[in-house]
């Protein structure tokens, strides 16, 4: 697993989000599109692609997709 | 490990009863503009049933009790048991099972208990029945199952009310040493009881005149504190982490053979959620019946709902190997495998 695919699985979550401005650093809670059920589908696809699941409470506190590619590493 | 063998039981009929009055989720008024076309698509609901006034989820369950046990041809006087499985009791005090009994006009010497599980209930349920069965020296008990959501939930709670309806069902079952026996495995998780919970429904939190008040917690998310409250996030982890593992755990320890499976019977939380765990399970969409999309979320009567409107024909006629998967409040899960033989089911009951 790196970086770059993992983005690449997240940014293919949203519908109307340019996925080239989203880099590791974005903050996905600042982007229009965010939703809590992007949230439940962020879960999901770290568990179908990676078999990790975060709990609720890690995926609360997580801001950039930086932070959930490591919580996910951690998690391999 | 709650692994559990239940000998000598079998399910001979089950019926289900709903309201006539249907709820539909694109006219609901907690949703802004396309918020409900969205909640359809991924959830699955397209309307429910909700019951009037004054009627409740024991209404609907005996509704259907009294349709089976005529169709099967019981005498009164031959049921040794009733339980009732539901969080939609009628009091306090007394429990639910015994009121029923009385007005069912079932025998005194009649056992009665309630079992207040919400989605696990007819897992938990069949291994209470089945248990008390199980010794040969009751005979017949029928299993009440069944849950009137919108008496418990808020009308402007979007996270809620949309998914869920109402229903009650009624499961027959005897004592029959040739009887192939229920394979069980029972999970709870207390410390996550806030996920989902009616904050002042009991006597821990007993109802004040605030707790009555309406608070918009977001937008189109308002309620008060007697009504029930869901963290969808808390769930959703739960489910994926622990559902789909409940389920393999039971098919690994009891040795069941996965392709001989006829029907996988999962609480119809929602259908996103639920095709997360078939898929996870690599389990055949034919063999996995949803009825969400009509009836919604009906919390513990959601896999008898399932049989009698999905799959009535194949359970009436020859034998069926079945799991089954119950979860939600408590946290509470549960996995069960049973084989049926030629059960008697009812058509739909709608009152």
């Amino acid at each position: 697993m790196d970086i770059n695919e993992f983005l690449n699985h997240f940014t293919n979550l949203f519908d109307d989000t340019d996925a080239s401005t989203l880099t590791p650093e974005t903050n996905f809670r600042d982007l229009d599109e965010w939703s809590s059920l992007l949230a439940l589908s962020t879960m999901s696809m770290i568990d179908e692609e990676y078999d990790v699941q975060l709990s609720a409470e890690q995926m609360r506190k997580a801001n950039t997709i930086n932070e959930l590619y490591i919580l996910t590493q951690a998690k391999i | 490990m709650a692994f559990l063998t239940i000998p000598n039981v079998k399910i001979i009929g089950v019926s289900a009863a709903v309201p006539k009055q249907k709820k539909q989720v694109n006219k609901l008024e907690c949703f802004a503009e396309g918020e409900a076309e969205k909640t359809i698509e991924l959830t699955g609901v397209r309307e429910s049933r909700l019951a009037p006034e004054g009627w409740v989820s024991s209404d609907y369950c005996m509704e259907a009790a009294e349709h089976l046990i005529e169709k099967l041809g019981w005498e009164k006087d031959s049921i040794d048991a009733l339980i009732y499985i539901s969080v939609s009791r009628d009091y306090i005090e007394p429990n639910t099972a015994t009121v029923i009994q009385g007005k069912m006009n079932l025998p005194t010497t009649c056992y009665t208990i309630d079992v207040p599980m919400a989605c696990s209930g007819y897992c938990y349920g069949l291994s209470v029945v089945g248990s008390l069965l199980s010794h040969g020296y009751m005979k017949r008990a029928l299993m009440l199952v069944g849950d009137t959501p919108s008496k418990i939930m808020s009308p402007l709670d979007k996270t809620l009310w949309p998914i869920h309806g109402d229903a009650g069902t009624a499961t027959a079952l005897e004592y029959d040493p040739q009887a192939n026996p229920m394979y069980f495995n029972l999970m709870s998780d207390g410390k996550q009881m806030n996920a989902i919970i009616a904050h002042a429904s009991g006597v821990r939190e007993p109802i004040t005149n605030e707790d009555l008040n309406m608070v918009k917690y977001d937008e189109g998310i308002i309620r008060n504190r007697t009504h029930v409250t869901m963290d969808g996030m808390g769930v959703f982890a739960f489910t994926m982490s622990q559902v789909p593992k409940s389920i393999g755990v039971l098919i690994e320890n009891f040795k069941i053979d996965v392709n001989n499976i006829d029907f996988l019977l999962l609480h119809q939380a929602n259908h996103y959620i639920d095709e997360k765990i078939r898929k996870k399970l690599k389990f055949p969409e034919e063999k996995t019946p949803y009825c969400l999309e009509t009836f919604g979320n009906t919390s513990s009567a959601t896999i008898p709902m399932t049989m009698v409107t999905k799959i009535r024909e194949q359970l009436k006629n020859g034998s069926n190997k079945i799991l089954m998967s119950g979860f939600g409040a408590g946290l509470s899960w549960a996995a069960v495998y049973i084989e049926t033989n030629s059960i008697e089911v009812l058509p739909l009951i709608e009152i």
